[in-house]
């Protein structure tokens, strides 16, 4: 009732239309850190297009989906889809959109070292504070060429509940059962040692700052800041740098219909082990707190946008990935569900 | 009829302020209670679980409560030889002297600095220092942050102690005087204790400070959820865990994040409690 009358009200408003026969609309998100320099790009081209503005605050992935759940946004971005409690808890459909691909990064600071290798198994022992020392057998055996130093390391890590958390600790679950049984995956995890940074800034701050640290951090959060970041050995003992191709290997596999998978530890050749998709989630049924009809399609058409080729151009020049074919088509397909008071948005 | 409507705003006015209080109180009360209920409220100040298993969160204020004691007791003590001599010159030495009103005047500006700047600078000048000093590892920790918060506080303490040395009577020091005692020993025989209980005071104004500050600890206390081992292990204040968390909390941690808030605020408010009546008896005095 409240959004046929805000449809009735925005639809009195006049004014010159443009060309795809909407007023341009404010749309406010909030969420992720970890895209954020991807989205400040893409969220400024779509506003070039049809005038709308979109206000994004990375809040965390976390805060973004209480955000949507209390319904003050149009769209939540989160680096950790939606667990089947969460959906639960928010009791009105969801769809997840994926936006885009992206690496969690080691990023180290090592005086004299620009090439480290590393095992998912010895990342778990250094998180878990079982590997204190870099001059450990272990670190020496996949890093013959180098001399590491006999200091100890210094882990650091998220003091705030982060999707990219949730990715580092989902991959590090995979490889090695020490730290599933210990410590788990999630948004926030017990780190026994080392120091914590709010926001992945935070965290690429104090790397950057401390000598013999090592964190994890969202790629272009290491590239923006020049910390160097390891090489990882993949589930077939590749090892392998995060680049845009070798994050796009990690999609190669299934896609569940709803989109809605994890890509750590991925066996497919070259893949880097700890990429990610990164999503937007929005409701399915888009008449909620007073919401026009226009603000819902203004949101279906930043998506559509974000899946354009134009869009994913822009995912590789700020250190991410494009989406595979695959995702693009079954975003396309699931946004057609999308309705307005019981009516499809796209007709 | 003027005068009483005058005076009909004025109590309205003046009763704003505890209605806020009083709300403040009531919302940090009501939203803390699911997390005392379910952990019980002793049980909840004397755990050091804090962990985010999901089904079996444990969520204790120990390791904070301790944080926030140590950093405040710390800067505390790390406070006092540099306030105390400021005091002693701006209120007994160079009494009414122009240096001694520049001197307070710097002094009183350092309050005026915002918490962040002060964080800052702890970060990229105090924390590498500690580093290089081998003083611990990652420099960020308990010590970094309580030597920021001293100076911090050292404006509170200086400027109010500076005052009552001031209104030390000049009859009792000129008796002191002219019976042949130092500077030193005037200022240790009457001095102190005549302004002892509001130099006294001033300092638990300073501590009030120092338990609230957020900003600069949570960048420099590297934000670990343990007990801090030592003054220079990493560990978290009551004020930096809320800082830190409440973005992503929600349910129990958000009761329990906001029942270390009500505790803080019970702290705080004990402590000021216990300044006012040191100053009300000074004054007495």
């Amino acid at each position: 009732m409240t959004c046929a009358l805000a449809a009735m009200l925005a639809s009195c408003g006049g004014g010159a239309s443009k060309e795809n026969g909407r007023e341009p609309q404010e749309l406010s998100g909030a969420g992720a850190t970890f895209p954020l320099p991807f989205y400040n790009v893409v969220f400024e081209k779509f506003g070039q297009v049809n005038s709308d503005f979109v206000a994004y605050g990375g809040i965390g992935s976390g805060g973004g989906v209480r955000n949507l759940r209390d319904k003050i946004v149009d769209f939540a971005a989160s680096d950790a889809f939606l667990s089947d409690k969460e959906m639960a808890e928010i009791k009105n459909p969801v769809i997840h959109v994926p936006t885009c691909m992206g690496a969690v990064v080691l990023a180290y600071n090592l005086e004299g070292v620009e090439k480290l290798n590393l095992s998912g198994d010895v990342i778990a022992d250094i998180f878990a504070g079982e590997i204190k020392m870099w001059n450990d057998a272990r670190l020496a055996a996949l890093n013959p060429d180098v001399t590491l130093p006999a200091e100890a390391i210094i882990p650091v890590f998220r003091s705030d509940g982060s999707g990219t958390t949730f990715v580092f600790t989902d991959y590090l679950t995979k490889v090695s059962p020490m730290w599933k049984e210990k410590f788990g995956a999630g948004k926030s995890v017990n780190f026994p040692s080392g120091q914590a940074a709010k926001g992945n800034p935070g965290v690429a701050g104090i790397i950057a700052q401390t000598k013999n640290s090592i964190g994890y951090v969202g790629s272009e959060y290491a590239f923006a800041q020049k910390i160097p970041y390891a090489r990882i050995a993949n589930q077939r003992g590749e090892l392998v740098e995060p680049t845009a191709a070798s994050i796009s290997a990690a999609a190669s596999g299934e896609i569940p219909t709803d989109t809605r998978c994890s890509i750590t530890n991925s066996d497919a050749e070259g893949a880097y082990p700890i990429s990610t998709f990164t999503w937007i989630v929005i409701y399915k049924e888009q008449c909620y707190s007073d919401r026009s009809k226009e603000q819902a399609q203004a949101t279906l058409d930043l998506l559509h946008y974000i899946l354009s080729d134009e869009a994913q151009g822009i995912t590789s020049e700020v250190h991410y990935a494009p989406l595979p074919a695959k995702a693009k088509e079954l975003s396309k397909q699931n946004l057609k569900q999308v309705t307005y008071e019981g009516v499809a948005v796209l007709q | 009829m003027n005068d009483k409507l005058y005076k009909a705003l004025l109590f309205i006015a003046a009763m704003v302020m505890p209605v806020v209080c009083g709300g403040v109180v009531y919302a940090l009360a009501t939203d803390a209670y699911a997390a005392f209920e379910h952990f019980g409220f002793l049980k909840f100040l004397t755990s050091s679980e804090w962990s985010y298993t999901e089904g079996a969160e444990q969520y204790g204020a120990l390791p904070f409560i301790t944080g926030t004691l140590m950093t405040t007791a710390l800067a505390l003590l790390f406070c006092i030889p540099f306030s105390l001599p400021v005091a002693l010159f701006v209120g007994e030495y160079f009494k009414g002297t122009r240096i001694a009103a520049i001197l307070s005047t710097v002094t009183d500006l350092l309050a005026g600095i915002p918490s962040i700047i002060y964080g800052l600078w702890g970060f990229y000048t105090l924390r590498p220092l500690i580093m290089a000093l081998n003083i611990s590892p990652q420099g960020s920790g308990v010590l970094t942050a309580s030597l920021v918060l001293a100076i911090m506080i050292v404006p509170y303490a200086a400027s109010l102690s500076a005052e009552f040395i001031k209104m030390v009577p000049n009859e009792l020091k000129e008796g002191a005087y002219s019976l042949g005692a130092t500077h030193a020993e005037v200022i240790r025989k009457v001095v102190f204790p005549v302004a002892g209980s509001g130099i006294f005071s001033s300092y638990i104004l300073a501590i009030g400070r120092a338990l609230g500050e957020t900003m600069t600890v949570t960048m420099l206390i590297g934000n670990t959820n343990n007990i801090p081992e030592s003054i220079t292990s990493t560990g978290n204040s009551m004020a930096s865990i809320i800082a830190n968390q409440f973005g992503e909390a929600d349910d129990l941690r958000l009761s329990s994040l906001i029942a270390i808030g009500l505790v803080l605020f019970l702290i705080t408010a004990l402590i000021n409690m216990i300044g006012k009546i040191m100053i009300k008896r000074a004054r007495i005095a």
